[in-house]
């Protein structure tokens, strides 16, 4: 009952996003306002009918509907209400609903808040973006439908999987189902994919506007930048999010001590993010300058068509073998629309591509305008070497019918010294007027930091001897964080010396005043700390792996670990738990704390998952998994990493959350400020002239 | 003195030269316990597992890995070399057991790209620039800066009045 609901309003909805893209297209086409208000109609109706629809198979997930396909997949009656609900992404079927509904909410919104005031791109925004959404609910219905039912056809050996009723059959309700993949019961898998799916769909509403504003050719101005700027941070700090929380799942569920493994699945999201982050620049130089038009463009375009190309990736299993793509209608249906999403917004952006020539010339070499431009080269470069990384072994097994692995040292190899200049860039381009900087006026603000920073990495290299790869690393960290710190110092010295504040309150007001540039660069430190991460996993990270008896102990670096004993016991969610009780301790033998590596063991799902006693700190991870035991327990085999700087990775994350908030949070005055003029003012201080 | 300094230097190249001598008696497998798990890892971790997806043989969970793991341990203990076992690995199972692709015939396209796409990069960011600036030159020709009479600024002025 409940589900037929949720399949009445799916079907009804996709009427209504079918409707509105058509009559939006017309109405922009002919001019006829009356047809494009219609097709606004039709999109916000789509919302709650999708809203309805997934509330149906949130619900029939909940109460165990087993009559359902989909709920038999991923629920069942020993996990939590709370996982039973978070089992609406924990499937193919419910993954894709729960796309096209957070896409359809967002269109929704800027339809509710944009429609008066860029109500000429308005027609073939509604056009983009709800032929989007009407390609993934279309994909639903048609194809991965959550509300697909069980039946039993007489005489046959196997269930049927139908929405109506097929012949000589009778509906099917199994006792209780598989349940949620063991590996996805974490918060890590629990967030990841919410915020991706935010991220990959925020995307949809700059990408849309990109193309109104070329097909009716006001792209030329950068309105349609102004507009996105804010959803653009926003899709983009979530997808930010979704790939941290990936990271963090990976590191506590996979048991393999590391956090990036450079799997297909995680560049696929790292692609979108990369020239999103790229985006995020070149719209400035647009702004600011009236330069890298083009780039916008190419950039939005690539990364909504790399947002699609990651659910393509993910969701249909191409890349682990191109035989999964044939399997289902789902890739072939996939392929087709990033095909026609690509080749079609490209050929928009060709007709209109003299358009959008640059405002200003270029004045000199040394400027923030090249660092920009060469910034948002390194971006494209490293998607590239990722991207044909990650789809090589595909082309191999097409080409020459020879299956091989790209794995991480491609990769390290591949982007390491791209990230490297870019890493640098970040410290240096702010320092870098627009225009043209005085080189010795570059100089001058560069050398106290940069011989910090040499001062800092040499001490810390010597340290750190044995590793003498990390050195340039260490000290690419500290030259660009001193730079930006500097910057900061500059802007508080300024305001005690103008206004006599104390430091604190200094900082509070430099970073109130201008919320864009300072919680920017917040989030560049913030990238520098993930980049102490990766830099700690590459260069320090020990690992050991031994069998012990009870009473031994293994060593790694100057720690010990010692095994006590092992035991088991029944835990919750259907589980059997086997745990090692084991002692770290450092030098010369100090007992730290207890650690307990365990193997869960899911009963029903016949699967294991390895859990890693931790001992975190600032600097280190002491990281230990259960490997094996003997049928005693007498003894038991242990893998210990020893993970330097990793917890930084996720310092950072938090800290680009707090940046991005900051960028995104509006200045209060900064429109008034423009009024603030005392009488004469002008008169006697004539406008600086453009040159 | 200069005796002294001798002798340090002995003492220093004495300490060098035995590091070196653990380090080749340790490749030779000659220390008890050879291969230990540390030893087996360290080659398994440039594999990957041949039959399930995307996993380096260091950790994978599955029996068969650890049969693989197991055979690795044999032939190290019978004296293969590293290279062997790798190469005995891509023998049996294909290209595809290799963690880093190989740098010859179709796979040497995967290093080779993204090379050639860097360097067309740093052409195009070059190329971007030169033209910026050459607008430069045709922009200074044919405008002039904006002019703001005086009637206009006093107009400004006397609004901005207006408005407080």
């Amino acid at each position: 009952m409940i589900a037929d609901i949720g399949l009445i309003a799916l079907a009804i909805a996709f009427v209504f996003t079918v409707y509105a893209t058509l009559a939006s297209a017309y109405g922009g086409w002919r001019g006829r306002w009356d047809w494009v208000e219609s097709a606004r109609n039709a999109s916000l109706l789509a919302f709650p009918f999708l809203t309805i629809s997934v509330i149906a198979v949130v619900y029939s997930l909940y109460a165990l509907d087993f009559s359902q396909a989909y709920v038999y997949d991923v629920s069942s009656e020993a996990m939590s209400p709370f996982l039973r609900v978070t089992a609406l992404w924990g499937g193919q079927e419910g993954s894709i609903l729960f796309w096209a509904w957070m896409m359809s909410g967002f269109v929704a919104a800027v339809l509710l808040r944009k429609w008066e005031r860029d109500r000429e791109l308005m027609p073939y925004f509604t056009t983009t973006a709800m032929l989007t959404t009407a390609f993934f609910v279309g994909v639903v219905l048609f194809i991965t439908n959550p509300f697909t039912r069980l039946w039993h056809i007489e005489g046959a050996a196997e269930l049927t999987q139908a929405i109506f009723q097929p012949a000589n059959s009778m509906p099917y309700f199994p006792e209780d189902g598989g349940g949620l993949n063991p590996l996805l019961r974490h918060f890590g898998m629990i967030g990841h994919p919410p915020t991706t799916y935010l991220g990959f769909t925020g995307f949809v509403i700059p990408f849309s506007f990109a193309i109104a504003a070329l097909i009716t050719g006001k792209s030329r101005g950068d309105e349609w930048i102004r507009t996105t700027r804010r959803w653009t941070l926003v899709a983009w700090i979530f997808l930010s999010i979704g790939l941290i929380l990936g990271g963090r799942w990976a590191y506590d569920v996979l048991g393999w001590g590391g956090f990036w493994g450079w799997d297909p699945v995680e560049n696929a999201m790292l692609m979108p993010w990369l020239t999103g982050t790229a985006f995020l620049h070149s719209v400035m130089m647009t702004e600011k300058r009236g330069m890298m038009k083009r780039w916008n463009m190419v950039l939005i375009i690539l990364t909504y068509s790399l947002a699609l190309f990651g659910t393509f990736i993910t969701r249909t299993g191409v890349i682990s073998s191109v035989h999964a793509f044939a399997k289902s209608a789902l890739g072939p249906a996939f392929f087709a629309f990033i095909g026609l999403t690509f080749i079609g917004s490209v050929s928009i952006l060709y007709q209109r591509w003299d358009t959008l020539k640059s405002e200003h010339a270029l004045e000199s070499f040394i400027s923030r305008e090249s660092a920009f431009v060469l910034q948002n080269m390194l971006f494209l470069a490293i998607t590239f070497a990722v991207f044909w990384g990650t789809i090589f072994p595909l082309i191999s097994e097409l080409v020459t019918d020879t299956k091989i692995t790209v794995g991480p040292p491609y990769f390290q190899k591949a982007t390491g010294p791209l990230f490297f200049v870019l890493v640098l860039l970040m410290g240096v381009t702010p320092l870098l007027a627009w225009r043209k900087q005085a080189v010795r006026a570059l100089g001058k603000a560069i050398w106290i930091p940069f011989l910090a920073s040499l001062g800092i990495a040499g001490i810390w290299g010597y340290a750190h001897r044995m590793h003498p790869a990390s050195i340039l690393g260490l000290w690419l960290v500290t030259v660009t964080l001193s730079l930006i710190l500097a910057e900061f110092w500059k802007g508080i010295q300024a305001r005690r010396a103008t206004r006599g504040e104390d430091p604190f309150t200094a900082l509070f007001h430099l970073i109130g005043r201008n919320h864009r540039r300072y919680g920017g660069y917040i989030i560049h430190i913030s990238v520098v700390l993930i980049a102490l991460g990766f830099i700690g996993d590459a260069s320090f990270k020990l690992e050991t792996q031994g069998t012990v008896s009870s009473g031994e102990s293994l060593v790694v670096g100057d720690y010990q670990l010692r095994f006590d004993q092992l035991r088991g016991y029944p835990g919750s969610d259907g589980r059997d738990i086997v745990e090692a009780v084991t002692t770290l301790s450092q030098g010369s033998g100090e007992a730290i704390r207890t650690l307990n590596p365990r193997r869960d063991y899911f009963v029903v799902q016949e699967q294991p998952v390895t859990v890693p006693g931790v001992y975190s700190t600032l600097g280190k991870d002491v990281y230990v998994l259960l490997v094996g035991w003997d049928d005693g327990g007498q003894s038991a085999t242990f893998k210990i990493y020893v993970n330097s700087l990793i917890n930084w990775v996720w310092i950072g994350g938090l800290m680009m959350i707090v940046g991005t908030l900051i960028a995104a949070w509006s200045n209060p005055g900064q429109w008034e400020a423009t009024y603030v003029l005392k009488p004469g003012a002008l008169t006697s201080h004539p406008l600086p002239q453009e040159s | 003195m200069q005796n002294m300094k001798r002798k340090l230097f002995l003492v220093l190249l004495t300490i060098i030269a035995s590091l070196f001598v653990v380090r080749v008696v340790f490749a030779q497998g000659g220390t008890p316990g050879f291969p230990t798990d540390d030893d087996v890892n360290r080659v398994a971790k440039k594999l990957y597992c041949p039959v399930c997806p995307n996993t380096p043989l260091d950790v994978c969970e599955t029996k068969a890995c650890e049969d693989w793991r197991a055979q690795i341990r044999d032939q190290l203990s019978e004296g293969w070399s590293e290279q062997q076992v790798i190469d005995y690995f891509v023998a049996q199972y294909g290209e595809r057991v290799l963690a880093e692709p190989q740098r010859k015939g179709f796979t040497s396209l995967v290093w080779f790209l993204p090379l050639t796409a860097v360097l067309i990069g740093a052409g195009v960011v070059y190329e971007i620039l030169k033209n910026w600036q050459k607008q430069k030159t045709a922009a200074t020709a044919v405008s002039s800066p904006p002019e703001i009479s005086k009637e206009l600024l006093e107009k400004i002025e006397r609004e901005i009045r207006e408005l407080d």
